[in-house]
């Protein structure tokens, strides 16, 4: 009999869907002209197809297609949007962003503050991982050229009040960006509802390939460039478009939010829900971040006495892949910052797990990742030597 | 990223648990660095007849640990003195680099056992114990 094996990192990475992967194929076999040569048939149909995948992905969105520049995926979309909108507003150097923002957004910032002389108010998230409006009404000042706050967390995926956020920045006339990776696909979004000024998004996190992701530009808001080249998407991004990417994007939104996918939502959700009960049913298991306020498929407890890379290590052999915030899966001696942010004492972030659902889990899986998880503690708690 | 040989230790660790009235026992790293080691050694006639230990901590911890009582068993304490991390790293066919401090601890433990069985029966430590867990000691990178 094959071995069981639960993939529940889907905030890492997500399988491609064989609709997505099926569209895109032929961008790659048959229809694989560069979109920018515009003066033969072999493009014009590349550039169409990548218009078209254009205008899709921003119905899904909520925006207008020239508001969509597609990228190379979120660290990409986060960079620009960071350096473009804080470049383009000279004279002023103050930014407030969350204190639990992806290192694709906080190493932008600590960059812009190391090199070109910024300073960054960093948002408390308090105990459940949720920015408080008032919070940032104080933090607005004169000079400040941005603000950053992510729609939903990539550990312990808490969801931010973004509307509210983004009302408060605009009264003080600041431009706000969202990093959206997590959430794109995942939440209801109609970007003018939501009223961002920017936002970034990644394809790989919605069952696209690795490679493709977009940022939303709303109209009249104006950043600088971060790649110069060609002069691609409309001069504002050089680099041969990724035609097969934009066209799978376009299919796997479609997907996520669509019908189908919102009613995966509300599945996912239940299987969420289910794992949740479970893992706290065992001793010393607490849940990290909003239960409510969070995206659908994430799930992140601390387990006492055990140290995080040791139960991956144990859980991968026990057929289930999982992640953690602990130090020891970096270089680092400090836990995950966002564990840090919502006032874990560092002990107990060390045994951080985060278990992210999506469309392919099913309930035996959950079955399956509790019984995983419950035999993994009880290894790993008889070697500690610490206990109550 | 790890050795078959720490794999192996990780996932059937040797010697592991308590010894109670151990001779010695030496407990280094602390749970905010996220690795604590605790070993157990039985000692007769300055030979260590028996050890175990317990250990928080990633895959590394707890292989070294393992490789480090497998090491010191049998041996009189004078030889298990003599355990560096090194040898340590040696017997697992390595360990990535981030992971090298772990093996240090491991030769800590090792040596604060030690030296904890020195101060019951008296006799003066002439040893150096290292940074004696203190995270910030060794190059974790």
């Amino acid at each position: 009999m094959e071995r069981k094996y639960v993939y529940a990192d889907n905030a890492a990475t997500t399988r491609v869907l064989p609709q997505v992967l099926e569209v895109m194929t032929p961008y790659y076999l048959e229809e694989y002209g560069n979109a920018s040569s515009g003066f033969y048939s072999f493009g014009q149909r590349a550039r169409a197809a990548l218009e078209d995948a254009r205008a899709r992905c921003a119905k899904m969105l909520g925006c207008d297609a020239e508001e969509l520049f597609f990228t190379s995926g979120g660290t990409e979309s986060d960079n620009w949007a960071i350096l473009g909108a804080a470049r383009a507003r000279k004279g002023k150097k103050h930014i407030v962003s969350s204190s639990i923002e992806h290192p694709a957004v906080r190493n932008t910032l600590l960059k812009l503050q190391k090199e070109e002389g910024y300073e960054i108010t960093w948002l408390d998230v308090y105990e459940n991982g949720i920015v408080r409006v008032e919070d940032l009404e104080k933090a607005l000042r004169e000079d400040t050229a941005l603000v950053c706050v992510m729609f939903a967390n990539n550990e312990i995926g808490t969801i931010q009040p973004i509307r509210e956020l983004v009302e408060v920045a605009h009264a003080k006339k600041v431009p706000f960006f969202c990093d959206a990776v997590q959430a794109v696909g995942h939440v209801d979004i109609d970007l003018h509802e939501l009223g961002v000024d920017l936002l970034s998004l990644s394809g790989h996190k919605l069952h696209t390939p690795k490679g493709i992701g977009a940022l939303y530009i709303k109209k009249g808001m104006w950043i600088t460039n971060l790649i110069e080249g060609g002069g691609q998407e409309k001069r504002k991004r050089s680099g041969t478009e990724n035609v097969a990417g934009a066209v799978g994007l376009a299919v796997a939104l479609e997907f996520m939010c669509g019908e189908e996918g919102k009613r995966e939502r509300a599945r996912i959700l239940a299987l969420r829900e289910k794992l949740i009960d479970g893992l706290l049913e065992i001793d010393h298991v607490r849940l990290n971040g909003d239960r409510e306020r969070r995206l659908p498929g994430n799930v992140n407890v601390s387990c006492r006495f055990i140290e995080g890379e040791g139960l991956i290590m144990w859980l991968d052999i026990m057929g289930v892949a999982a992640s953690t915030g602990s130090a020891c899966s970096t270089a680092s001696l400090d836990p995950s910052h966002v564990l840090l942010a919502i006032g874990l004492p560092h002990e107990i972030a060390h045994g951080s797990l985060r278990l992210s659902l999506d469309v392919d889990n099913t309930e035996e899986d959950v079955e399956f990742i509790l019984d995983a998880v419950k035999k993994t503690l009880e290894k790993l708690r008889a070697m500690s030597p610490l206990s109550i | 990223m790890y050795s078959e040989k720490v794999m192996d230790h990780f996932t059937n660790p040797r010697n592991v648990g308590k010894i109670e009235n151990a001779d010695g026992v030496g407990e280094v790293g602390n749970a905010k660095c996220g690795d604590i080691m605790k070993v157990y050694l039985k000692i007769d006639n300055d030979v260590i007849t028996d050890v175990k230990f317990q250990t928080f901590g990633c895959g590394a911890a707890i292989a070294t640990s393992s490789m480090a009582t497998e090491l010191i068993m049998g041996k009189p304490v004078s030889e298990a003195l003599k355990l560096t991390n090194k040898a340590v790293v040696e017997a697992l066919d390595g360990l990535p680099p981030v992971k090298l401090h772990c093996s240090v601890l491991a030769e800590e433990a090792v040596k604060t056992a030690v030296a904890d069985y020195y101060n019951k029966i008296g006799r003066e430590i002439d040893f150096d114990l290292g940074c004696g867990g203190c995270c910030d000691h060794c190059d974790h990178h």
